[in-house]
């Protein structure tokens, strides 16, 4: 029964109740402020001078590589959800490479994969990544990237009528041609709003890198953070990392919502 | 001897369980205006699109030129080239301007430089009547015009056959006119093609020679003033009976939403109303 189906009166009265339950957990929530320890929280987690020394180290390295290592496993995973979807599209072999990737990665928690690129594979090969353990768990978020946007991807790719595939093919395009000129592109431009959002899922998700650890220089916003927890034996680097990340992913939700309100009116 | 451009032989296809081709023997000949017609569901767009090979089929074989191009290896895409095809839905590229769309196949396909492309595709335009509609992108058009860019894109393949399916069906019946204009003249200059429609007019005036099909099979083929002016098959007549007088309610086919009458030509189309 929806509220409209109920009697005025007795509505007058659920609404009542409403406005009065809301205003008891208000009077709680302040007490509870009044009696906090004000002091603890502000020299543990607020605390100027601790914060003072995280700058600029916390904006022009640790978010610079935030944002860096955000970008390239957008940009390769990107690249590679596309050839997962086009595979997964298609028939023969390739199609059940393309579901068993997307299966495991997609099943996979992203820290246990970045772990094993991390470490087991360098383990298991006796082989030393590049530039250490960061790079094996980059290598682990392209995958999980690859992954999800391949789903996104096929998705705008079913999208797209059957009709073009056909006009194309009946002028003598390859299917290679007929995806790469036809299809992706109309295909794309219908997921530009979700594959913004996954990439701000997987700005934060690069937090997780922390596991496979980073020297000074590579360190990203959360390694940051908890080496800064260490170090000072203080919060503060966490919340001076989380108030980062805000600065970031806000402008870029908002700007989701943008996008999506223009592909709603264009249909 | 002279090679038929189009040729099946003992063509079959089904769908699952369904069949809807139940071998189809038919030659096309150089020049030669064939229009099929026939009840929904016989097969016909299934035929069309056989003979490019965008449906293939469960049996038989297609020959383009003499070469029959179910062998896997033929190649296809060099084949379908010389295959232009029109079909109901326009299938424009949405994403591209209009003049993109009769570009991009001749570069991407062909190899023909840009300059000559854009060259070619803004002659063909000219042709069909759409010179000064080059930038605009297909949604900015009717669908008249779509339907003529879509002609002109084939068109620009220089392909030596063309085949059209329901060509006209998704028009706006005043806008019909304008597209099968564009249709006869290709047909008087001598262009090879092959058309499903249900406009009986076109066919009468256009055609060298219509086809009548029903359930997967040909019922009936021979010059339009035959079989649509005095066809033998009883099957042919229930049909003309249903298309050329949609009042007359054949008590055993209570479907008779399938046509549409257009008041302002006094033209009688199958299909039902344009949505
Ligand atoms: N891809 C497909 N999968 C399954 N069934 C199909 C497919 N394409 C066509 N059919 C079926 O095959 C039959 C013949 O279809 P076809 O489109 O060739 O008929 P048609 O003569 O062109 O009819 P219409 O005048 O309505 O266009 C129909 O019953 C249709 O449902
Ligand atoms: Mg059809």
């Amino acid at each position: 029964m929806a509220l409209s189906d109920i009697r005025p009166t007795v509505r007058r009265r659920i609404s009542w109740g409403i406005s009065l339950g809301v205003a008891l957990i208000l009077v709680i929530a302040v007490a509870w402020f009044a009696v906090m320890n004000w002091d603890v929280l502000g020299r543990q987690f607020f605390n100027g001078e601790v914060a003072a020394k995280l700058f600029p180290d916390a904006i022009t390295v640790c978010l610079r590589n935030t944002l860096l290592y955000t970008i390239i496993c957008f940009v390769i995973g990107t690249f590679f959800a596309m050839v997962l979807a086009l595979m997964k599209m298609s028939r023969g072999p390739l199609r059940w490479f393309a579901i068993a990737f997307i299966e495991v990665f997609r099943g996979l928690p992203a820290m246990l994969t970045i772990f094993a690129f991390a470490f087991m594979v360098p383990m298991v090969f006796q082989y030393r990544w590049p530039i250490g353990g960061i790079f094996g768990g980059l290598i682990g978020l392209v995958c999980v990237t690859a992954a999800y946007n391949a789903e996104v991807i096929r998705s705008g790719l079913e999208a797209v009528p059957r009709g073009q595939r056909e006009a194309a093919r009946s002028l003598g395009m390859s299917i290679m041609t007929t995806n790469l000129i036809i299809i992706l592109p109309q295909g794309l431009r219908i997921v530009i709003p979700p594959l913004t959002n996954e990439f701000v899922m997987l700005l934060k998700d690069t937090a997780l890198l922390f596991i496979a650890g980073a020297s000074i220089g590579m360190r990203e916003l959360t390694t940051f953070g908890r080496d800064g927890l260490t170090t000072y034996s203080n919060g503060t680097p966490m919340i001076v990392a989380g108030v980062l990340y805000l600065i970031v992913t806000i402008p870029l939700t908002y700007l989701v919502g943008r996008l999506e309100k223009r592909m709603a009116v264009k249909k | 001897m002279v090679v038929a451009p189009i040729q099946t032989i003992g063509l079959h296809k089904s769908f699952g369980d369904l069949h809807v081709l139940k071998g189809i023997d038919l030659v096309v000949q150089k020049g030669e205006v064939v229009c099929v017609i026939g009840p929904s569901g016989s097969g016909k767009s299934t035929l069309l699109r056989s003979i490019n090979l965008l449906e293939w089929p469960s049996e038989g074989q297609v020959l383009i030129d003499g070469i029959n191009i179910v062998d896997p290896d033929a190649n296809l895409d060099k084949i379908r080239t010389r295959i232009g095809m029109v079909f109901q839905q326009f299938n424009l590229f949405p994403h591209m301007t209009v003049l993109g769309n009769v570009m991009v196949a001749q570069v991407r396909v062909l190899d023909r430089p840009k300059e000559e492309a854009r060259q070619i595709a803004l002659n063909m335009l000219e042709r069909v009547g759409l010179s000064d509609k080059v930038e605009q992108h297909p949604s900015q058009l009717s669908g008249g015009q779509q339907q003529r860019v879509a002609i002109a894109r084939a068109l620009a393949m220089n392909p030596e056959m063309m085949l059209f399916d329901e060509p006209t069906s998704a028009l706006d019946p005043e806008l019909v006119g304008e597209v099968l204009a564009v249709m006869r003249d290709l047909a008087n200059e001598g262009m090879t093609m092959m058309v499903v429609t249900h406009e009986m007019a076109f066919a009468r005036e256009v055609a060298d020679r219509v086809i009548f099909m029903d359930d997967g099979q040909i019922i009936e083929q021979g010059p339009p003033d035959k079989v649509i002016g005095n066809p033998d098959s009883p099957r042919t007549r229930t049909f003309l009976a249903r298309v050329l007088d949609p009042t007359h309610i054949d008590s055993a086919t209570p479907e008779t939403a399938d046509f549409s009458i257009d008041l302002s030509s006094g033209q009688f189309r199958l299909g039902p109303t344009h949505r």
